[in-house]
């Protein structure tokens, strides 16, 4: 707890606004729906797009609902959904990235392989196949977006993990007559870190906006709920009357991205540490 | 006596003004014309920055503060940049480290050796063509006459550095810096280039200032020295006096580290003895037939690059075996094979009477425990991420089982054993020390109580006065804990402090006891008590 402390008190102002932010964020994901005000598909307002009022904070949508409370429920939907997928991405990724890098060369070729060959699948397009061949659900966003980002997390894992497996104290390691799992978490994992993590925040992102996008094509999140990126497009006509109701999710979207980035960049071996 | 080269209260400083760092401080010395001076210290001691000097050059972001540079009737702290750019190169010359990466690769080596004096119009090209093969042979070049028509890549690394000599006296210059001239050579080639420099420095009468790391080499070219630590003057005079009566404590530890490598220690001798009379002679190790290389194993079963050639060795228990060679004469890979980290292709290892499988995969725990290995470079050979607490006591969970109290208290004492500070025990291996890495990884190989210990280069990366304390702490760590020992090494100084018996490995084979000096002429050069 206390080097966590130290480590927060470390961060350079951007990381502190990116921590500030991130958390708030996932605050909001966490308890927001229990404070909503009304129902997430409720018709309370006889408006549609409704200003920002003291009745309804973030005003109303195009069927008159309160857009606090269908804000607070999508916000759990896209980032519950972005850091499931994203850890099940990166984790993965790395898995495998360990073991190619400590197997015999052989394991190496296929796995890296079949990561290329999963990597030249247009992303988007893939999501779309899914999406179109299996109906949308909760589930399948998850895995469809942990399928089309684990490769790049592999790549990054892999790259550095097998550079760091030639220096001399992974030599040193396996001439002491260590196992290769030993060489691999003990060795190897504690310095791809810096590495990991930066790459960890850009899958985040770039799952953020993939949700977004398919969420937007009306392929996401099915009503009556909705993440940030359907609010954004079901709220499209409100664009004319300057309404708050598709501004509030588009600016969430991008402050949650940016702050991510910024707390990822200001780490503590984000960079310097290798 | 009129000095040629006079500098008086010279002081250079790095860093913007107000938070300067003084890197040279208040030094002064003259040489006479035609003697050679040498600037010595370790790294950091300011001796390059002396050296640059001496060009009327400060590196970027130093500066030369205070003090006068005279070289001959010249002021170089008054001269403009124009002036001073002519004067470099035909009056003034320098001879930087890496030869290799001071010539341009598309141009013949006779083009880049002339060139200065031609731009400079010292002198007709053809006349200055032959200045030049004149040198070529007083370097002891081969073929003078042609050798100049060749590209950079057509000539070994010492011959480079003698052609990179050449392009500095080829203006006869009146003073000539050489920066580390000889430090990227292996030890054979080091003698061959500094003999070959001396006999020319004599001959033309030439002033020069000499700057290196090592007094056996200075000892060789030079008349004076300079002592240098911290950018402070330790001790100056005539060669002969500082090498005899030394009066500065660093000097002493300096001429001390010399001369143990000088001169053979005689504790590991005795040593060695009473181990032979003590115990009958059995062999802790034996290599027959081994044979081993890199690359993938062609139809025969021999790897692509043979590095070590059909080689037999004996080891007897307590022995300490000196392995030496140039580089790329396989005595790491020797190391390797017995490690386990580069399996022999064929031929036998037999640890203890027991036979050793070539791999990694077939050894069992205790095979793994009783030789460990020390790597070259202390920099990579210990893990960033982890602490140096952690990586000490790592062995000691693998190989005994040691968790908690019983073994921090085993790593305190390894810590004391190896003489390194207990309050660095939290530290990571980027906070430490050249010296303390390679103690570190001393204690790693230590903490699994090793029979073998097989020492790879382990003071190549380190100064003098560190390696020499590096190489006394083995030599007192093999007799209080009857180990024994493989110590690779290029240096012979150095394995002979340390070492009862000695190999030397020549293009993967046993090599010649002409390529030994001081050794008997037995088929694998092998002297006892050298």
């Amino acid at each position: 707890m206390n080097s966590w402390w130290a480590g927060l008190r470390a961060l350079p102002p951007s990381g502190w606004i990116g921590a500030v932010v991130v958390a708030f964020w996932l605050v909001v994901a966490l308890f927001g729906p229990w404070f909503a005000p009304h129902g997430v598909g409720e018709m309370v307002s006889q408006e549609v797009f409704d200003p920002i009022s003291r009745q309804f904070p973030l005003g109303s949508d195009y069927l008159g609902r309160d857009m606090l409370s269908r804000m607070l429920l999508g916000t759990r939907y896209t980032i519950g959904l972005a850091l499931a997928a994203a850890l099940l991405a990166s984790g993965s990724g790395l898995a495998l990235a360990l073991l190619a890098a400590v197997a015999p060369g052989r394991i190496d070729e296929i796995i890296s392989r079949g990561m290329d060959a999963l990597i030249s699948v247009p992303s988007k397009i893939f999501a779309l196949v899914m999406v179109a061949a299996f109906g949308s659900s909760v589930p399948l966003l998850l895995l469809t977006a942990a399928v089309t980002y684990a490769p790049g997390a592999f790549r990054i894992a892999r790259a550095t993990a097998t550079q760091i497996a030639a220096l001399d104290y992974i030599q040193s390691a396996r001439a002491r007559g260590e196992s290769r799992t030993a060489i691999a978490l003990r060795e190897i994992l504690p310095n791809l870190r810096g590495p990991i993590l930066a790459d960890f925040g850009l899958r985040f992102v770039f799952i953020v906006l993939l949700l977004a996008g398919l969420s937007f094509l009306g392929l996401g999140v099915q009503p009556p709920n909705a993440d940030l990126g359907s609010l954004v497009r079901e709220n499209l006509s409100g664009l004319t009357e300057a309404a708050p109701a598709v501004f509030a999710p588009a600016l969430s979207i991008a402050s949650i991205t940016i702050a991510v980035n910024l707390l990822i960049d200001a780490l503590p071996g984000a960079g310097e540490r290798r | 006596m009129a000095m040629f080269v006079e500098v008086q209260g010279l002081t250079i400083t790095a860093g913007d003004a107000g938070q300067e760092v003084t890197l040279v401080d208040d030094v002064g010395f003259g040489i006479p014309r035609g003697e050679v001076l040498a600037l010595i210290g370790e790294s950091g001691s300011g001796k390059t920055s002396i050296a640059l000097a001496l060009l009327g050059h400060a590196r970027r972001g130093c500066r030369i503060a205070a003090g006068s540079i005279r070289v001959g009737d010249l002021d170089l702290r008054r001269l403009e940049p124009r002036a001073l750019q002519r004067l470099r190169g035909t009056r003034i010359a320098y001879v930087a480290q890496s030869a290799s990466a001071s010539f341009n690769p598309a141009h013949t080596l006779m083009d880049q050796v002339i060139e200065s004096g031609v731009i400079h119009g010292i002198a007709p090209r053809a006349e200055l063509q032959s200045r030049a093969v004149a040198l070529f042979r007083a370097m002891s070049l081969p073929d003078p006459e042609h050798i100049g028509a060749r590209y950079p890549h057509q000539v070994s690394g010492g011959q480079l550095q003698r052609v990179m000599a050449a392009m500095a006296l080829v203006a006869d210059p009146d003073l000539v810096v050489f920066d580390e001239p000889t430090t990227a050579l292996d030890v054979t080639t080091q003698i061959e280039v500094l003999r070959s420099f001396r006999d020319v420095l004599r001959a033309r009468g030439t002033t020069a200032v000499y700057v290196s790391h090592d007094l056996a080499v200075v000892a060789q070219v030079a008349d004076r020295v300079v002592v240098l630590q911290r950018g402070r003057m330790r001790e100056s005079g005539s060669m002969a006096d500082v090498l005899g009566q030394p009066q500065d404590a660093y000097t002493k530890s300096l001429v001390a580290a010399h001369r143990g490598h000088a001169s053979p220690a005689t504790a590991p001798t005795t040593s060695a003895a009473s181990v032979a009379t003590a115990t009958p002679p059995a062999s802790l190790l034996q290599l027959r037939g081994v044979t081993a290389g890199y690359g993938r194993a062609g139809r025969d079963g021999l790897p692509r690059q043979v590095a070590l050639h059909d080689l037999d060795l004996d080891l007897p228990r307590g022995a300490a075996l000196g392995v030496i060679g140039e580089s790329g004469s396989g005595k790491s890979t020797l190391a390797r094979v017995i490690a386990g980290l580069v399996p022999a292709a064929r031929g036998a290892l037999e640890l203890d009477g027991a036979p050793l499988p070539p791999g990694l995969s077939g050894r069992s725990r205790e095979q793994f425990r009783r030789v460990q290995l020390v790597f070259q470079d202390a920099d990579t050979s210990l893990n960033p991420a982890h602490t140096i607490e952690r990586i000490v006591m790592r062995p000691l969970a693998l190989y005994h089982d040691l968790r908690g109290d019983a073994a921090r208290a085993e790593q305190r004492r390894l810590f004391d054993l190896v003489q390194l500070p207990q309050s660095l025990s939290g530290r990571y291996p980027r906070e430490l020390s050249g010296g303390q890495k390679q103690r570190v990884s001393l204690a790693r190989a230590l903490a699994a109580k090793p029979d073998l210990l097989l020492c790879d280069e382990v003071t190549a990366s380190l100064d003098t006065v560190v390696a020499a304390a590096v190489l006394e702490l083995l030599a007192s760590l093999r007799r209080e804990l009857d180990l024994s020992l493989i110590f690779i090494s290029h240096d012979l100084g150095a394995t002979r402090s340390v070492c009862s018996e000695l190999m030397v490995l020549y293009a993967g084979r046993c090599g010649s006891a002409a390529r030994a000096p001081r050794s008997t002429a037995h088929p694998c050069t092998r002297t006892r008590g050298c």
